[in-house]
């Protein structure tokens, strides 16, 4: 076998698409609202996205009041308990961080960093982000209706889903299922755009092993989503034929309100194997964008080149091939074939292999780094500890025999929030931190960021390491109240108490990044067009923020790798990807 | 988008063997796909998602098909006609089957001359497809209304299972659906090749993008995986 360096190739080949004419708005309707750029479209979504997440973290914290302080607010009730943890979980994981890693991110950076002028189908993606929207809406509408939202738990179990018991059992499921659906619909418009933009738009030079790992990231998170997503829709469709029109494909014969219902002959367990089909690819629909931008930013603030990065690459296929075939064990204690658990739980674990490879890369990059502690830095710092704290208890629950006594238990609650949410929301404020002065031309306060900074992350691991303790004590998951029961000590009762007091704290730290986000708009210092002085084409622009179709006339040309940070002989310690190599000699002579 | 153009580097580089010359052509310049266009692209990626989702609607009748403790009505008998006095098995599933198969043929006679920029063959050829696309849903809609008239409901029917109603209505009605969105895409781009719009760069209401022929081969691969799905429906819930 030759082996042949391609990174050295210098000959850039031809442009092999002709350049497509933009859309060009002619009114303030087609430039701000209806617009068809990606940037644009990016915001929207991103504004849409915190817009109803706020809602969903309003949400933890009435059940954190209820947890904390059983009894004493009046106005959570049982029902009212069990709709807020169905909303706050759908809105988090769905319509908050795919939303926003996918439509929010992935619009902004993909065309900006594979040097395109814009997504592929501009009114296509357009569309999407209306049907999103729609979808929100849809599922915002849920409070206003009568009964109020579904309350069956974010995973909408049938058969309780749709049986009289369960709180929003008139309109809520129904609005949630259809919900679902248009953001599929929605998704699926704007994820055909991502892929095919990587895929085929790449501009002159930019093979796919060139991509900043952000790309990667978005990219592999999208495919997955378009072969994850159609189960969820499958599941969904199926679930609302049950309520709407009485067929049995999810529900048993079984007596409900002392009545023999009309229901009979369906398979439960189906819907758990669809929704979990769907669900474990979601965690790394999450997870992969975030190992894509805390790679990045850890590269840019530690001014190396990432370790490692062939591997990065097909550490994150890897990962995004995995997770397809590990579903089941989120359903160990469902009632399934017992020995399927051989097979998941080895699945699982072997995911650990590509996951630790790319925390090692992590770390390796940073190993004798130039490491500024800006911002970004920290929270990508923050990432890589949550991350592996997350995936540490995630050992325990993929085993089978250690998960049965812990499923249902706050083990698992602090589980997924260690590694799905705290680690995936650090990497967005991390990554809001880092592209904020690329999408308003201003840096973000940095006195407010650290403050924001050690808040969120200290209260972060004070909230969710009790938890783990609570768990390892028996305390059930999704409970109103815990009563009186004899296993659960007083102490566990003070802890619960004690992490709300954190929990709100840390939930209205989060006000100060708000307040910062406004602020900086207006009053921020002004940052130039690469304020970290970052090698990655969309900080090469030649306006900040970017115009209507990115570049200018001419389309960038990529000569080289992302990560040329701290390249020995070179003037500066980054070389742009769009640096001719000549010209980089030009100036190694001038400095030697 | 503009119309294919073929890949020409103008000059031979090094070729890697092995796994790495195949990673290294698909991570290749610009584009992983040579000579595939934008358009092409996405509905090859569409269309593997919509395989998903058939898969997953297949999947979960033949669950509900195993799992039930009833027993499951006879296709053979369900779906049979009285012609002229005589119980064929089946007849109209292959009648539409046929049809179905046959649009697929005239889609790829169009999508010929669509190359080729004959208008006129090309669009009438569409509206061919259209009609016999618009021929299957309409005997569709016969099979179910026979059905509904013979007492299936999607929550129960008087020969057994009640998952065999509820999966015919979901399953060919989304299949249906697909037919019925391919009509109107057919009769819509037939109608903009018969205008001319191709020849004249005429721009999208919507887009504002000059269209290409290609767009016929692109509603064309639409067509015959609407046309396969039908096979596997056919295989998996009329003839098992």
């Amino acid at each position: 076998m030759v082996d042949i360096p391609y990174e050295g190739i210098t000959g850039i080949p031809p442009a092999e698409v002709p350049e497509v004419e933009l859309y060009h708005p002619r009114s303030w309707w087609t430039r701000y609202v209806f617009s068809q750029d990606a940037k644009v479209i990016a915001i929207q979504y991103s504004l849409t996205a915190s817009a109803i997440g706020l809602v969903a973290l309003v949400l933890s914290w009435l059940m954190r009041l209820q947890l904390g302080f059983p009894g004493t607010f009046s106005f959570i009730d049982a029902n009212q308990y069990l709709q807020f943890i169905t909303m706050h979980g759908m809105i988090m994981v769905i319509y908050l961080l795919t939303a926003l890693f996918l439509g929010g991110f992935g619009n902004y950076l993909i065309p900006l960093m594979v040097g395109a002028r814009d997504m592929v189908f501009p009114y296509v993606n357009m569309l999407s982000y209306w049907v999103y929207l729609l979808a929100v809406l849809v599922l915002a509408s849920t409070f206003f209706v009568p009964g109020g939202p579904t309350g069956a738990g974010w995973t909408l179990y049938p058969p309780q889903a749709i049986l009289s018991g369960t709180p929003g059992q008139d309109w809520g499921i129904i609005l949630m299922m259809s919900s679902l659906i248009l953001f599929i619909i929605g998704f699926t418009m704007g994820g055909l755009n991502y892929v095919v933009t990587v895929l085929q738009a790449r501009t002159r030079g930019m093979t796919l092993m060139r991509l900043p790992l952000t790309v990667w990231g978005i990219f592999t998170a999208t495919v997955m989503a378009l072969l994850a997503f159609p189960a969820l829709f499958v599941a969904s469709v199926m679930l609302l034929l049950d309520r709407l029109l009485g067929t049995s494909f999810f529900m048993p014969s079984l007596v409900e309100m002392g009545q023999l219902s009309k229901y009979g002959g369906g398979s439960p367990l189906l819907f758990q194997h669809l929704f979990w089909f769907f669900g474990h690819p979601e965690v790394y629909i999450v997870a992969l964008p975030a190992f894509g931008i805390v790679s990045d930013l850890i590269s840019t603030h530690a001014r190396k080149n990432i370790f490692g990065y062939r591997m990065m690459v097909w550490a994150i296929v890897g990962i995004g091939a995995l997770s397809f075939v590990v579903w089941a064990h989120h359903m160990y204690v469902s009632g399934m074939f017992p020995q399927f658990g051989y097979f998941f739980a080895t699945t699982t674990l072997i995911i650990a292999i590509p996951t630790a490879i790319k925390v090692y890369n992590w770390v390796l990059t940073l190993w004798r780094g130039d490491i500024h502690l800006r911002v970004p830095m920290l929270f990508a710092l923050g990432f890589i500890i949550t991350f592996v704290n997350g995936g540490l208890t995630g050992l325990f629950l993929g085993n089978v025999v250690v998960d049965v006594p812990l499923s249902d238990t706050m083990f698992v609650v602090a589980h997924f929030h260690m590694v799905m949410g705290v680690a995936p929301i650090m990497v967005v404020l991390g990554a809001i931190y880092h592209w904020y002065p690329k999408v308003t031309g201003r840096m973000l306060n940095d006195v407010l960021g650290k403050f924001h900074f050690w808040v969120t992350f200290l209260g972060a691991y004070l909230i969710f390491f009790p938890m783990h303790y609570l768990g390892l004590l028996g305390v059930p998951r999704r409970y109103f109240e815990l009563g009186d029961a004899a296993f659960i000590p007083p102490s566990a009762h003070s802890l619960n108490a004690f992490i709300s007091v954190v929990a709100l704290t840390v939930g209205f730290s989060q006000m100060v990044f708000l307040f910062n986000l406004a602020w900086s708009l207006f009053k921020g210092e002004a940052s130039g067009g690469n304020p970290w002085r970052a090698t990655t084409l969309e900080w090469q622009t030649p306006e900040t923020p970017p115009g209507h179709g990115n570049w200018g006339k001419e389309l960038p040309i990529v000569y080289r790798w992302a990560y040329d940070y701290s390249v020995p002989g070179a003037a500066e310690d980054f070389i742009p990807q769009n640096q001719p190599p000549r010209a980089t000699q030009l100036v190694q002579g001038a400095a030697s | 988008m503009a119309e294919t153009v073929l890949t020409n580097s103008g000059q031979s580089t090094a070729r890697l063997e092995g796994w790495r010359g195949i990673a290294a052509d698909w991570a290749s310049d610009q584009r992983a796909f040579k000579n595939v266009s934008w358009g092409k692209a996405m509905m090859w990626i569409f269309l593997l998602s919509d395989t998903f989702i058939f898969s997953c609607f297949l999947l979960s009748y033949m669950t509900a098909r195993m799992s039930t403790t009833v027993p499951w009505p006879n296709p053979s008998e369900v779906f049979a006609l009285n012609i002229g006095g005589k119980h064929i098995p089946l007849i109209l599933i292959a009648i539409m089957t046929f049809v179905l198969i046959s649009s697929s043929g005239t889609m790829a006679m169009a999508v010929n001359f669509g190359y080729r920029r004959d208008r006129v063959r090309t669009a009438i050829l569409m509206l061919v497809t259209a009609a016999f696309g618009a021929t299957f849903v309409g005997m569709q809609a016969f099979e179910w209304t026979k059905l509904i008239m013979e007492g299936v409901r999607p929550w129960g029917n008087p020969w057994g299972a009640a998952q065999f109603g509820s999966s015919f209505f979901m399953i060919t009605g989304f299949h249906g659906t697909h037919v019925t969105i391919g009509v109107i895409f057919l009769i819509a781009i037939a109608r903009k090749v018969w205008r001319g719009d191709f020849d004249v760069e005429r721009r999208g209401f919507f887009t504002s993008r000059k269209g290409y022929y290609e767009i016929v081969e692109i509603t064309g691969l639409y067509w015959h995986f609407v046309d396969l799905v039908w096979v596997f429906i056919f295989a998996f819930f009329y003839l098992w």
